[in-house]
């Protein structure tokens, strides 16, 4: 095992003050931590030296739970392909290296204090539809909806998202296009999510332009920065379920079907 | 005090249906007067939040994270057992709960498993209806695999992803009551206190981990579903946010704490490397269907390269010594099984604490892609911590917390003894006894929050006057003034040692005398260190910052400070229980071949701690455990 000697530039801000970036030394890091051991090491000796440890939010540290973020040398969740912060691991750098650290910045993504940001934007679009209309106890026996092995598997290509926001991070308009199509796109996809199909898809899409995420222009910094590497394919889906549902609502078809006005 | 487990008369496959039948109703009207708190958004919280908002009730529910989709649950791998039978293979909820009980070592209330067997089969249903995208196979049916412990293929899987699948199912479902109003969701909030007011569970003070803001809030009963206590090892697979506070502060306002010691180790986790470590990552079970566990017959031959070491040369133990289960023999009996061979000197890797975990030969039977389609997302994980390609080389595997099937104790109706505390999911003690199958932590989770609790709550709130007591009782002004004491005390102290390297040695402490292996001698000496710790923590603990902004610093010294007296209670717990059982291994009591000594004539019981007063003298109450459908018989996998 090495120990890397490094320079770091952390971003640091409390609330809505402005920020700044700090210059700390990172000096004997084991080359097997992964990279939040490394700002653990760091945060013991900035406590010991009498100094505020740098606020990050993480949790789970097997890059499944989404909580972790930062943007490491100017890319979200850092350079290696497919992964988050949490897996990234301190072999992937050189000893004198310098590397920046930053909050993931997007409008819709405030900081809290220092590298923690508010993602809850992400919450409210699944509150305006990401989500099948059954209630518990409602279902139907499991095997009476048969799904296509390959649907199945289309779909867990979209669920495979941990709701992170490297996505909206690395799109040079913030954009959260990549997230709310992995997200609508996985229950429009199954059958169990066909009846509220429209409705989903308009609310969702309003919802993540209320929340002052930017316009999709086709660049996908997003696939390159999924840790999930969920495919940029899902974009097209959604355009398409949003130009349908869109076309619908306007010549009245889905009110029709419901009834409306009975 | 007497615990009274409330479990229904009749035949153990009626009980159920017949307790359904005689729980109290409240019709549409009065349930919106009513309102429940619900603490944790994982498996069991999210599913009772949304479940009980379905209902009508008024709910709020809180989670520390800044999601509620984060929750641990989230990093469940392998799958969730049922009894769908859908393979044909003589699967049934009798079998289920017969392979349930066993596997819990004969630990668990009998009753109380039947119903996690029977609810199982509606699980899966309401899963696939929120669309959770589940393996099919190529007729659009759902697929399964097998998991340690049972001899048929039950297990439900979303690829190396269930527990996130599954939560994202529950979170979708909590987020559609929101929306409609049902539930009010608090993120970044965390539970420090439990209000108990004249005798009544009537709510919880709170901090806001963004504002440092501490309040109260009441309701007509609290749920907690707040995890397990596997973080008092400080290493172990738990997310870094996952304590012991919430049911700790409830131990401590009267709830008893039920069979602490029973902790699992689960057999595939990475290796430690460096005390910088920060935590340990599960492999999935699910991976032993295809890989062999070895270690090399020699000890000096452990130095070399696994593929150097010829065939004849190699230990399949679990394959030896289990020849019936072989890869798959329960989590407790491989993780000891791994920890022998390493204790004789045949452990790979740094350090000599490893054992292979081998696909080779699945991949010539299947090719790379199976193999890959099957479990690629393990396999790069594994790449990504250790550097190595675990389809050139075997993977090194070693035991590691992971589980804790203790809690706190709950009636049938998963009511704590503290009247109106409701406990759910890995936070009580009620399904697993002292060893917890794989699969079976998801199917209880959702068992609790979405079949069970929505049924069995109405008992307690037909009892209660809605909104009798507001956080304007005496009850809600001294908790307010504990829990504020508490976090001034915290920040006060103004030390030289961070609150990591007090976790650190109070973990290293606890898996020492009371991990995998536990003697009288080890767990005495625990007894004696443990307050020692404690003490110097609260001379010498530095917090830096302050209370009234986010302070992760503080939100850890104070979940370590709850660790710091529950590890008390655990070490005590296995000093108490002179027998091996699951996850509980005394040395002193074991068969001439190493397997775990069971005593039942005298430890067939639920042990049931009541808070003293005193941290060092808790009253221990026994519920008796009988058997009226598995014969109590010596545990053989072989």
């Amino acid at each position: 095992m090495a120990l890397l000697n490094l320079h770091l530039k952390v971003w640091r801000q409390t609330g809505t003050q402005p920020g700044h970036f700090q210059d700390i030394e990172a000096p004997e890091i084991p080359d097997h931590a992964s990279f939040l051991e490394m700002m653990d090491i760091v945060n013991e000796r900035l406590i010991r030296a009498g100094q505020d440890p740098v606020a990050f939010d993480h949790d789970c540290r097997e890059g499944i739970c989404g909580m972790c973020s930062m943007t490491i040398n100017g890319m979200a969740h850092g350079p290696e392909r497919g992964t988050t912060t949490c897996q990234l691991h301190m072999r992937k750098f050189r000893t004198g290296d310098t590397i920046w650290v930053e909050p993931f910045r997007a409008r819709a993504f405030p900081v809290v204090k220092d590298l923690m940001v508010d993602r809850s934007a992400f919450d409210r679009i699944i509150k305006a539809g990401g989500y099948v209309s059954v209630r518990t106890g409602a279902a139907p026996e499991a095997n009476e909806i048969p799904v296509g092995k390959e649907i199945a598997d289309a779909a867990m290509d979209a669920a495979a998202c941990i709701g992170c926001g490297a996505c909206v991070a690395s799109c040079k308009n913030a954009s959260a296009m990549l997230y709310v199509s992995a997200k609508a796109g996985q229950l429009n996809t199954l059958p169990q999510g066909h009846a509220e199909k429209d409705r989903r898809t308009l609310a969702m899409v309003r919802q993540m332009d209320a929340e002052g995420f930017g316009n999709c222009t086709n660049q996908y910094e997003c696939e390159a920065a999924c840790p999930k590497e969920i495919s940029v394919r899902w974009i097209a889906k959604l355009n398409r379920d949003y130009a349908v549902a869109s076309v619908k609502e306007v010549v009245g078809i889905g009110r029709q079907q419901s009834g409306d006005g009975d | 005090m007497k615990l009274d487990s409330k479990i229904p008369s009749g035949p153990m496959a009626e009980k159920w249906s017949r307790h359904k039948q005689d729980s109290k109703l409240i019709n549409p009207k009065n349930k919106r007067k009513y309102s429940i708190i619900v603490v944790g958004s994982g498996l069991a919280g999210a599913a009772a939040a949304a479940s009980l908002s379905e209902l009508g009730y008024k709910v709020k529910c809180f989670c520390f994270q800044d999601s509620p989709r984060r929750a641990h649950s989230i990093a469940a791998q392998g799958g969730i057992n049922a009894a769908k039978n859908y393979q044909n293979d003589g699967d049934s909820v009798h079998r289920l709960f017969y392979d349930t009980v066993k596997g819990g070592d004969f630990r668990a209330r009998e009753a109380n498993v039947h119903r996690l067997a029977e609810v199982s089969v509606n699980i899966i249903d309401q899963c696939v209806a929120q669309g959770v995208p589940f393996a099919r196979e190529y007729g659009g049916g759902l697929a399964n695999r097998s998991f340690g412990g049972a001899q048929v293929s039950r297990t439900f899987y979303a690829r190396g992803q269930t527990g996130q699948q599954l939560l994202l199912g529950a979170y979708s479902a909590l987020s559609k009551e929101i929306a409609r109003g049902g539930v009010e969701m608090h993120t970044r909030t965390e539970m420090l206190d439990l209000v108990v007011a004249d005798g009544e569970t009537k709510g919880i003070i709170t901090r806001n981990l963004v504002t440092g803001k501490v309040e109260a809030h009441a309701a007509d009963t609290v749920l907690l579903c707040t995890g397990g206590y596997g973080n008092v090892f400080f290493l172990s697979t738990n997310a870094m946010g996952c304590n012991v506070t919430a049911t700790w502060r409830a131990h401590r306002r009267g709830a008893t704490f039920a069979n602490p010691c029973y902790t699992q180790i689960h057999p595939t986790c990475i290796p430690v490397s460096g005390d910088y470590q920060s935590k340990l990552t599960l492999m999935s079970e699910s991976l032993r269907n295809d890989g062999r566990v070895w270690v090399p017959k020699k000890a000096e031959d452990c130095g070399k390269l696994a593929s150097q070491i010829p065939e004849a040369d190699r230990d399949y133990f679990l394959e030896r010594k289990y020849p019936s289960f072989g890869n798959l023999a329960p989590r407790d009996i491989s993780s000891r099984a791994a920890k022998e061979c390493c204790d004789e000197g045949r452990g790979v890797g740094p350090g000599g604490r490893g054992v292979y975990l081998d696909f080779s030969e699945a991949i010539n039977e299947f090719s790379e892609k199976v193999i890959k389609e099957r479990y690629g997302n393990l396999f790069d994980m594994y790449e990504r911590i250790t550097g190595e390609s675990a389809y050139k080389q075997p993977m090194r595997i070693y035991p590691a917390v992971h589980y804790t099937m203790g809690g706190l104790w709950v009636d049938y109706n998963l009511m704590s003894n503290l009247s109106g505390l409701h406990v759910l999911g890995e936070a009580n003690f009620s399904d697993h006894g002292a060893n917890r199958l794989g699969a079976s932590a998801l199917m209880q989770g959702l068992a609790d929050g979405y079949f069970v609790i929505p049924t069995t709550v109405a008992n307690y709130l037909v009892t209660q006057k809605p909104g009798a007591v507001t956080t304007e009782h005496p009850a809600f002004k001294q908790a307010l003034e504990d829990a504020n004491g508490r976090i001034n005390q915290l920040l006060n102290v103004k030390g030289k040692r961070t609150v990591d390297s007090f976790h650190r040695e109070l973990g290293l402490l606890v898996w020492d005398k009371c991990g995998m292996g536990r003697n009288r001698a080890g767990l005495e000496e625990a007894l004696r260190r443990i307050p020692e710790i404690r003490a110097e923590f609260w001379e010498n603990v530095v917090v830096p910052g302050s209370g009234a902004v986010a302070n992760p610093e503080l939100e850890k010294a104070g979940r370590v400070a709850d660790f710091m007296e529950f590890a008390e209670l655990l070490c005590r717990d296995a000093l108490d229980r002179e027998e091996s059982c699951g996850g509980h291994f005394r040395e002193e009591h074991q068969f001439p071949d190493g397997e775990a000594k069971r005593d039942d004539e005298n430890f067939c019981y639920v042990s049931a701690y009541e808070y003293s007063g005193d941290l060092s003298k808790p009253i221990l109450h026994k519920e008796a455990l009988t058997f009226e459908e598995v014969h109590l018989t010596v545990r053989s996998y072989k």
